[in-house]
């Protein structure tokens, strides 16, 4: 396949975004029925379902710590998700990207509340179009607070990239691609702490220090989304009358 | 599934907290300051049979890397290029709680950290290494075994991988009128082209504190670690963030200066190494 | 009506709501950074501004159990001198069966089946859980002991409180306008046992309106008229009842 043009001459993105622009963001949460949280988040046509259980015991006692909780999570492609079919086999990407979200999880969880338990995050790719692991994460964390499990913050996602020179903030599967680099990055912005980044390419001091900018500055806007999507779910019940 | 990990090996409380109030006064047990490297030593060609290879010595961690050419199908989407595939392996000689097994989630991030920093700087010319056009190229098979465990696995690995690559060298082929390709690995015709070169340099983080290249009693004590991929022209080549716990904006700052400095000096090193050999 | 002195905002995990120095109520819902009091739940903050304490209800969480907590189990695995509970808790809770049967037992004899097998219900209290073992619970108590009729109405855990109300004011209502005897047990489970089939849909349509309500004020007295207006509409009152 031929490299598209990633950057027009009026300066906008192939789909029409400003380089500082995000692609239109939803959040649900407390969607499933039999899961302690859950939430679908969407960026553009990136969709990701994520689903906590737990803490509960589980079979798996060697697994267990005495003084936390442990936190499993799961990041798993449907295997229609992406361009090409995807084999259900787990994938090298999958475990690594699986243990980069737990980890991205784990700063902001209070695990120490429940000693001897396990707390399960699954997390289905539901539609893959660039940006799932920072979707995921922004997932994940909507439903471990639909859940009820204590969290310092929530952590949110979204990766930056760098396409015709052009550092740009949340790509797509297209300028994942064809750009130069891709740059997840998660935050826990009432802690002020990254906990995922990732770089995918090649950057030099400087620019890397703009993306990671364009990163902070973009994740921000989606904790507020985050935010209230998690205050909508109250918000929104009112008085049967 | 990606889980907590176990406590492994139990660091006692005691020996913690002496490890992290001593980093906090800019000292280390092993009498390094927080920005020095451990020594590293370098034997390239420690595996005569592999097509290039290098044993590293990271102060107590030992990493071999080996490097075997095989002759492949080029990926679709770059038909007249060789391919690079990157494996990782812990063994259980390197520590009690290495279990034998297909890699886990470590190794293959190790694996990948180091697969994606050859990969986005072009290390490899891999232009270079069609056989056939279209057809049959070579595919470049990086084997990574880590052999004794002090911490800092990443880095060693990377050393190592770097080692070998240099120390690389293209077989003689034959190609008859049919398209048979005959190997012969006795005769040698030129080391493998190589564009720019590349380490990962790792800097942990301990109760604010900032040092570069862990051992394995101070991971033990790190919240979390920046892997940073430096290339010869001091540019990032990839990061990863490994490890539980965060980064301030300003700590990820400074770990990108330390790394990109110290990052530069490790390539000269192992250049120079390597050369002398 | 509850709290009135108490500020109350909804507040989600990394939200700071209150700064300076007070009293954190409950522990495991707050966290303190610098001067900030940040949420670690979604839940209703209280920031009782005279008292200087501060206070989260969650809105979602499980159970956690305390000592001297009622609850209702499930009994989901048979030992040899003991049953293993859910009581929607992170930890099955063990019930021995020397507390239950009053005696002890010969394992090599009997056969705890024979007293309570899977899925029976149980009433119990929470005698001991310290987080690291698993809750201990017995049937020692006036009404404990396994539960042969009835229903049982699951709301979220966090929630109980509200069916309860202040000084049982809730639960009052819930009683005095169904008929209903109600036991609340902490662990979210609700016994109920209703003179007949219509005021137990009543009961249960209640409930379901206190769970989804939970959050929004006037809680009490919505629920009342909700009841009176039901029982109008199904004729099992006059409808010159005041409803509005």
């Amino acid at each position: 396949m031929e490299k598209p043009k990633l950057i027009k001459e009026n300066g906008l993105r192939h789909d029409g975004r400003r380089p500082n622009e995000l692609r239109p963001i939803r959040m649900s949460v407390g969607i499933l029925n039999k899961a302690s949280g859950s939430a679908l988040v969407e960026y553009g046509e990136t969709k990701v379902l994520a689903a906590v259980h737990g803490p509960r015991e589980i079979p798996q006692r060697h697994l267990l710590l005495p003084d936390r909780a442990v936190i499993r999570c799961r990041y798993h492609m449907l295997s229609f998700s992406t361009h090409e079919r995807k084999s259900p086999v787990p994938t090298r990407r999958e475990i690594e990207l699986s243990k980069v979200i737990r980890e991205a999880l784990e700063p902001v969880v209070i695990s120490e509340t429940f000693p001897r338990t396990a707390i399960d995050v699954f997390i289905e790719i539901i539609n893959a179009d660039g940006g799932t692991r920072t979707a995921a994460v922004t997932a994940a964390s909507l439903a471990l607070a639909d859940a009820g499990i204590p969290m310092k913050d929530l952590v949110v996602g979204v990766a930056v990239g760098k396409v015709d020179g052009v550092l740009v903030l949340d790509i797509d599967e297209e300028e994942d691609m064809f750009g130069e680099a891709d740059m997840p990055v998660a935050i826990a912005p009432s802690l002020g702490i990254v906990t995922l980044l990732q770089l995918n390419g090649v950057l030099t001091r400087e620019e890397f220090s703009e993306a990671l900018r364009l990163a902070l500055a973009g994740a921000n806007l989606i904790y507020e989304k985050a935010r209230e999507a998690l205050r909508d779910r109250y918000m929104k019940v009112r008085v049967e009358e | 599934m990606s889980h907590t990990p176990s406590l492994g090996i139990i660091t006692p409380k005691l020996k913690a907290s002496t490890i992290v109030s001593m980093l906090k006064k800019g000292i280390r047990s092993s009498g390094r300051g927080l920005m020095d490297y451990r020594q590293v030593e370098i034997a390239s060609g420690y595996v005569r049979n592999a097509d290039g290879s290098a044993l590293v010595r990271l102060g107590n961690t030992v990493v071999v890397a080996g490097v075997k050419l095989e002759i492949g199908s080029p990926y679709p989407d770059t038909p007249n290029e060789g391919a690079l595939v990157v494996n990782a392996e812990f063994m259980p000689t390197a520590s009690p709680t290495f279990e034998p097994g297909p890699p886990d989630e470590n190794a293959i991030e190790l694996a990948r950290i180091i697969d994606r920093s050859l990969r986005e700087l072009k290390v490899i010319d891999m232009s270079k290494l069609a056989i056939i056009p279209g057809k049959r190229v070579w595919v470049v098979y990086i084997d990574i075994y880590v052999l004794d465990h002090d911490g800092n696995l990443v880095d060693a690995s990377s050393i190592a991988t770097l080692g070998a690559l240099m120390n690389t060298s293209l077989p003689r082929v034959e190609v008859d009128e049919t398209g048979n390709i005959k190997v012969d690995r006795s005769t040698r015709l030129s080391p493998l082209p190589i564009n720019n070169k590349v380490v990962t340099v790792t800097v942990a983080k301990a109760d604010n504190v900032l040092f570069v290249d862990p051992d394995l009693d101070e991971e033990s004590v790190a919240e979390t670690k920046l892997i940073i991929a430096v290339s010869d022209d001091r540019r990032i080549a990839g990061l990863q963030k490994s490890g539980i716990g965060g980064l301030t904006e300003s700590e990820i700052m400074q770990a990108i200066d330390i790394a990109l400095k110290t990052g530069s000096s490790i390539i000269e090193t192992v250049t120079s190494k390597i050369a002398s050999s | 009506m509850e709290l009135q002195e108490a500020r109350r905002t909804l507040v989600v995990p990394g939200e700071a709501f209150a700064e300076g120095e007070y009293k954190i109520l409950t522990p495991s819902y707050v966290i303190r950074l610098d001067k900030r009091y940040v949420a670690t739940v979604v839940g209703l903050a209280q920031v009782n501004d005279e008292a200087k304490e501060i206070s989260i209800i969650p809105l979602e969480g499980c159970y956690i159990p305390q000592p001297e907590d009622v609850v209702v189990g499930y009994v989901v695995d048979v030992g040899l001198t003991s049953w293993e509970l859910d009581i929607r808790a992170p930890f099955t809770a063990t019930l021995y069966a020397v507390d239950f049967l009053g005696r002890p037992v010969n394992p090599a004899k009997e056969d705890l089946n024979n007293y309570l097998t899977i899925g029976d219900t149980i009433l119990a209290k929470v005698e001991v859980f310290d987080r690291n073992r698993g809750p201990i619970v017995t049937t020692k108590g006036k009404g404990l002991g396994k539960v042969v009729r009835g229903t049982v109405i699951e709301i979220s855990p966090v929630k109980v409180a509200r069916v309860i109300g202040r000084k049982g004011s809730m639960h009052q209502i819930l009683e005095g306008e169904t008929g209903c005897e109600v036991i609340v047990a902490r662990n979210g489970r609700i016994l109920a046992n209703c003179p007949n089939r219509e005021l137990e849909d009543i009961l249960i349509m209640a409930i379901i309106k206190i769970d989804r309500e939970a959050h929004i004020p006037g809680l009490t007295d919505r629920v009342k008229e909700f009841i009176i207006r039901e029982k109008v509409k199904r004729g099992l009152i006059g409808g010159e009842t005041k409803t509005d």
